[in-house]
C-alpha cells in the first residue's frame, strides 16, 4: 500500500517565467509579486475524472471529426501518440488529453482570426481523447501549418499542436505545444523561446515515428507527456510500480 | 539505503494562446464536434449545499478585462470531500461534479460558475481550512498556467485560522483572495493578474 503524500514541487527555472519581453502579450499578465510556496494538499491531490463514455467515436480523429459525409480535411495524414507519465515514469491511466490546431494552411476556425489562409469546411481543428491503462494515448490529424502573428514585426509561429492535459490531480494540470522535428521555425519562435533551456524545449519536439506509420495513409510522430510526480508514503515495503 | 531515483523533468509549459476555447470549449466557439463542453455544469437538481454563484473577470496590468481567458475550479462538496478517487476521506456526493470551466462571456469576459458552497477541508498537520475553491487561470500571454484560491469574505471566524491565509507575509493583500456574497448567494471574485491589488497567485 502506497498513499500521496505531497507533489514534488514545480521546477519554475524548467518552465517559462511569467515576464518574458519577447513575448509583448506576457508583459502585462505577467504578476509581479512571486507565487506564494506551499505543499499540496488534499485541494490540490484531488481532481476530476473523465470517463471514457464522453468520447464520441471520432473525438480522436481529426480529419473526420468535423468533416462533412464523404470528405477529409486537406493535408498531411499524420498520427500523433505517446505516453503520459509521472515524473517517476509511472504512466497516467485515465488522463484526458485535449488538443487544438490551425489548419494545413496555418488558418485557425475561430472569429479572431485574420491569416489570410483559407478555412478547410472539413476541418474544426479539435479533438480529444483519455489514455489507456498504461497511459498510452493516440489521434489522427493533419499537419498543421506555421503562421505569422502579431508581435514583432515578422514573427511566425512553427507548425504545432495545443494540448491541454488533465492527471490525476488538479496540482498536475498543465497546458503545453507539440513542435514538429526538423522545423527550423522552432528555433525563431519568441513563445518557444520563453522556456529558458534548449534542453527543455527539445522534450516539446515530437520525434517522426517511421516505425509507427501506417503505409500509404499516415506518418506518425511520438509526443510523450511528463505530469508531476507526488511522493508516496510506503505502508509495506516497496514502492507502488517499481 | 537505496540510491536517489532519477526523476523525470515534467513537460515544460506553453501558452494557451488565443484559441484555447477551440481546444477546451469548442461548442462554445461554435465547433460542433462534441455533445457540451466538459465543465459546464457542476450541479444538478439532487446536489447537496447552499447554491452559490460565482462570476468575475481576469484583468491584466493595464486595467483591462481579458477576452481570451479560459477558468478551472475545483473544489470540496458541501461536506468537505472531493469528488476523486485520490479523496482518501470519504465518499463525496455524486451528485456533484467538484469541477468547473467558464470561457467566459465573449463580449464581457465575465466568466460564471454555478456551483454550491464547499465544506472545510483539513490540511495535511489536521488543521482545518476555511472553505475555498481552486482557481487555476490559462489565456495568450500566460505562460504557466496560473493557481489560485478563492475564500469567502463572511467566514471570518474560519478564514482567521486557515493555514494558507495565516501565513501570507503581506496581510494586506489578502482581501484579493476574498470573494464577496451580494447576501443572495451570488459571489464576485475579480482576478487581477498585476498591479494594484493583484491577486495573490500560488505555487502550489
Ligand atoms: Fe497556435
Amino acid at each position: 500500500m502506497t498513499k500521496n503524500s505531497g507533489y514534488y514541487h514545480r521546477d519554475r527555472n524548467w518552465h517559462p517565467p511569467a515576464y518574458d519581453e519577447q513575448y509583448k502579450t506576457s508583459i502585462t499578465r505577467s504578476p509581479n509579486f512571486a507565487p506564494l510556496s506551499f505543499s499540496t494538499g488534499i485541494s490540490e491531490e484531488t481532481g476530476p475524472t473523465f470517463n471514457q463514455n464522453i468520447l464520441g467515436p471520432l473525438d480522436h480523429d481529426l480529419i473526420q471529426n468535423f468533416a462533412q459525409p464523404g470528405e477529409l480535411a486537406i493535408g498531411p495524414r499524420i498520427i500523433v501518440y505517446g505516453r503520459v507519465t509521472d515524473q517517476d515514469g509511472r504512466g497516467i491511466a485515465g488522463a484526458l488529453v485535449e488538443v487544438w490546431q490551425a489548419n494545413a494552411g496555418g488558418r485557425y476556425r475561430h472569429k479572431k482570426e485574420g491569416y489570410l489562409a483559407p478555412l478547410d469546411p472539413n476541418f474544426g481543428g479539435c479533438g480529444r481523447v483519455i489514455t489507456d491503462a498504461d497511459g498510452n494515448y493516440e489521434f489522427r490529424t493533419v499537419q498543421p501549418g506555421p503562421y505569422p502573428w502579431p508581435n514583432r514585426a515578422n514573427d511566425w509561429r512553427p507548425a504545432h499542436i495545443h494540448f491541454s492535459v488533465f492527471g490525476h490531480a488538479f496540482a498536475q494540470r498543465l497546458i503545453t505545444q507539440m513542435y514538429f522535428e526538423g522545423d527550423p521555425m522552432i528555433w525563431q519562435c519568441p513563445i518557444v523561446d520563453t522556456i529558458p533551456s534548449k534542453k527543455a524545449i527539445k522534450t516539446l519536439i515530437a520525434a517522426l515515428d517511421m516505425d509507427r506509420t501506417v503505409p500509404m495513409d499516415a506518418r506518425a510522430y511520438k509526443f510523450d507527456i511528463v505530469l508531476r510526480g507526488n511522493r508516496q508514503t510506503v505502508f509495506e515495503n516497496r514502492l507502488e510500480g517499481l | 539505503m537505496a540510491q536517489k531515483i532519477k526523476r523525470l523533468n515534467e513537460t515544460p509549459s506553453q501558452t494557451a494562446g488565443p484559441y484555447v476555447h477551440i481546444g477546451c470549449t469548442p461548442s462554445f466557439t461554435g465547433i460542433d464536434v462534441y455533445n457540451n463542453d466538459l465543465g459546464d455544469s457542476m450541479v444538478n437538481a439532487n446536489t447537496l449545499g447552499e447554491r452559490i454563484s460565482i462570476t468575475g473577470t481576469v484583468v491584466d496590468g493595464a486595467g483591462m478585462v481579458l477576452r481570451d481567458t479560459m477558468v478551472e475550479i475545483w473544489q470540496a462538496d458541501a461536506a468537505g470531500v472531493h469528488n476523486s478517487p485520490q479523496e482518501t476521506r470519504g465518499v463525496a456526493d455524486p451528485n456533484f461534479t467538484g469541477w468547473g470551466r467558464s470561457s467566459g462571456n465573449a463580449e464581457t469576459g465575465q466568466f460564471r460558475f454555478d456551483t454550491i458552497k464547499p465544506g472545510r477541508v483539513a490540511s495535511r498537520d489536521g488543521r482545518l481550512f476555511a472553505p475555498h475553491i481552486t482557481f487555476w487561470i490559462v489565456a495568450r500571454g500566460i505562460n504557466l498556467g496560473l493557481h489560485t484560491r478563492m475564500y469567502f469574505a463572511e467566514e471570518v471566524e474560519a478564514n482567521a485560522v486557515d493555514p494558507i491565509l495565516t501565513r501570507i507575509e503581506h496581510q494586506n493583500r489578502v482581501p484579493t483572495l476574498l470573494a464577496q456574497n451580494d447576501g443572495k448567494g451570488s459571489y464576485r471574485f475579480d482576478i487581477i493578474l498585476q498591479g494594484d491589488n493583484e491577486t495573490i497567485f500560488f505555487d502550489i
